[in-house]
């Protein structure tokens, strides 16, 4: 893996990683994903993927308001940052 | 005698057991089991619940039983931290499903306990807070990611504790430790509450010290829950004693096991037998692949998972971030740890377009070939048996330089969650320097109860 390709995962993962931790982490993912590579032993030519394991589809609920234990000020108050009954944040644009 | 239904007959009042187990907490400081003592909250409870025998009404199945919880579930009382500087002072707004049964029963939760950040790990050394010693040997690790809830319960200084196991979290921790540790089957406890990892797999159990309690346990924790629409009715009646047919995985008998572990194991195979139990050697070669998929698949869940973590709506926000990137990208650098980081890596690039076929939906078809083998094998057999993991506790920092290393610790305990079956960890004896090791039951789907029924019944003929 590139020094460029590490970057645009890292990117990807809105992760601003330090020069040494890119050094670290980058020779683990290698290893890792070499690992990884040994499915490529097996034959998986018409198998269906599994990708949930719950024996259910999609449930709904009716769209109702259900009473939740805490309370706006409590909510808001976990936001590192919030004004006039809304959490802060810098300009976007 | 079960040493919860014990504790909660004794005479004596909830107040004097929940001081005993804090004293104990604190006498055990050294181990770093805990991430914070529910003190005040824990007493003020189980005076109430003294008020309420001695008024004569009904405190619960569990009325003054204490207990710890490990560090990812959301309880009003104290902070969930999740091991993680992300959330290090976070005070969840909700009480997890399993929290609020526990406690419907009189439970009293006296401290939480120590994990992997956001459980990602098999020793707790990647928690924020410090390593968790192992109950039996201080310079060993306690397993993981649950390793605080295992020593707690291994210390006796609960007769229980929460733990969750997404890839052998509870199981290996509690091999670790000489503890029972039961993962249900995917959908048995509602998750509702609890810190996400991976989504397909993350499964609530519990860590106790005898299999009849957490046989009780469970049946108190399973059922469905409107929270979690992913929850099964509760499916966990005692099982009928009856002789079945188990199956060894010799796949994981020889090459890369520990001596002593093999020997251990070997010997509850002798119990299982001598119990009358029909016993047979089975070869499951497609299971040597399962930990290749769990490090494409949980990685892949957890980058989900971990993305709700921005430093915007709660937890840690960096403080020299000023623009909105910023606050994303050096709050969670900042807030995560390492191996947070590393699984989070992984996981995007398995997801990302030119490596999605190769490496995630090849991953996702190999997942498919494990759980159709599993079930041509339990068309057989009614439990299949290996160790928890291939060695007992290693030396504290001994494989934190190698995640691929640490990450092959799992090689036994991820090929069950990988399909959602039930397995219970169960002590097995030392080696020969004291070390406890742990034998792994495994049934389909549902089968939760003749495992735990099984443990029982060998527990028994002690």
């Amino acid at each position: 893996m590139t020094e460029k390709e590490l970057q645009h995962l890292a990117d990807l993962s809105a992760l601003s990683l330090s020069e040494a931790e890119m050094a670290a982490l980058g020779g683990d993912l290698e290893r890792i994903l070499g690992y990884v590579r040994q499915l490529d032993e097996l034959d998986t030519t018409d198998v269906e993927p599994t990708f949930q394991v719950y024996e259910m589809e999609n449930i709904w609920r009716p769209d109702e308001i259900v009473a939740f234990e805490a309370d706006r000020e409590e909510l808001l108050a976990l936001a590192p940052e919030s004004k006039d009954n809304q959490i802060k944040v810098p300009k976007v644009l | 005698m079960s040493s919860v239904i014990k504790v909660a007959s004794e005479k004596v009042s909830a107040v004097e057991l929940v001081a005993a187990a804090l004293e104990k907490a604190k006498k055990f400081a050294e181990y770093n089991v805990f991430t914070s003592l529910n003190e005040k909250a824990a007493l003020a409870k189980a005076a109430e619940i003294d008020k309420k025998i001695a008024r004569g009404e009904k405190a619960g199945r569990l009325a003054g039983v204490p207990y710890a919880l490990k560090d990812n579930f959301s309880s009003r009382e104290g902070k969930t931290t999740a091991s993680a500087k992300m959330l290090e002072n976070y005070r969840a707004p909700i009480t997890a499903t399993a929290v609020k049964k526990l406690e419907d029963e009189g439970a009293i939760m006296i401290g939480r306990t120590n994990l992997d950040a956001f459980a990602h790990g098999g020793s707790t050394e990647n928690s924020y807070f410090g390593a968790t010693a192992n109950a039996h040997d201080k310079t060993r690790v306690a397993g993981g990611s649950s390793g605080g809830s295992a020593t707690a319960v291994a210390l006796d200084i609960v007769p229980f504790a929460l733990g969750t196991d997404t890839g052998g979290s509870i199981r290996q921790p509690a091999s670790f430790n000489g503890v029972y540790g039961m993962k249900p089957t995917f959908g048995a406890v509602s998750r509702y509450g609890v810190v996400a990892m991976a989504s397909s797999t993350d499964t609530i159990g519990v860590l106790a010290q005898t299999a009849e309690d957490t046989q009780m346990l469970m049946g108190l924790l399973a059922g469905k829950d409107e929270k979690d629409t992913t929850t099964l009715d509760d499916f966990l009646a005692a099982a009928k004693s009856e002789k079945l047919k188990i199956g060894v995985i010799s796949d994981f008998m020889g090459e890369g096991v520990d001596d002593e572990v093999a020997k251990l194991t070997k010997d509850y195979i002798e119990k299982l037998k001598k119990a009358g139990h029909q016993v047979s050697e089975v070869k499951m070669p497609i299971l040597k692949y399962a930990l290749a998929v769990y490090y494409v698949v949980v990685p892949a869940e957890v980058a989900s998972n971990l993305s709700r973590y921005d430093g915007i709506r709660y937890g840690f926000r960096a403080k020299d971030a000023k623009t909105l990137g910023e606050i994303y990208s050096k709050s969670r650098d900042e807030g995560l740890m390492p191996e947070n980081k590393r699984r989070i890596l992984i996981g995007n690039f398995v997801l990302s377009s030119g490596f999605f076929d190769a490496y995630y939906l090849k991953a996702q078809k190999v997942r498919t070939l494990i759980i159709k083998a599993y079930n041509e094998m339990f068309a057989k057999y009614d439990v299949l048996v290996c160790p928890v993991a291939p060695t007992p506790a290693f030396k504290i920092g001994e494989n934190t330089s190698d995640a691929l290393k640490m990450y092959l610790g799992d090689i036994m305990t991820v090929p069950p969650s990988l399909a959602g079956l039930p397995a219970l960890s169960v002590p097995a004896g030392k080696t020969a320097s004291g070390l406890p090791i742990g034998v792994q039951l495994i049934g389909a789907r549902r089968s939760d109860a003749i495992l735990m029924g099984l443990a029982a019944e060998i527990e028994g003929l002690k």
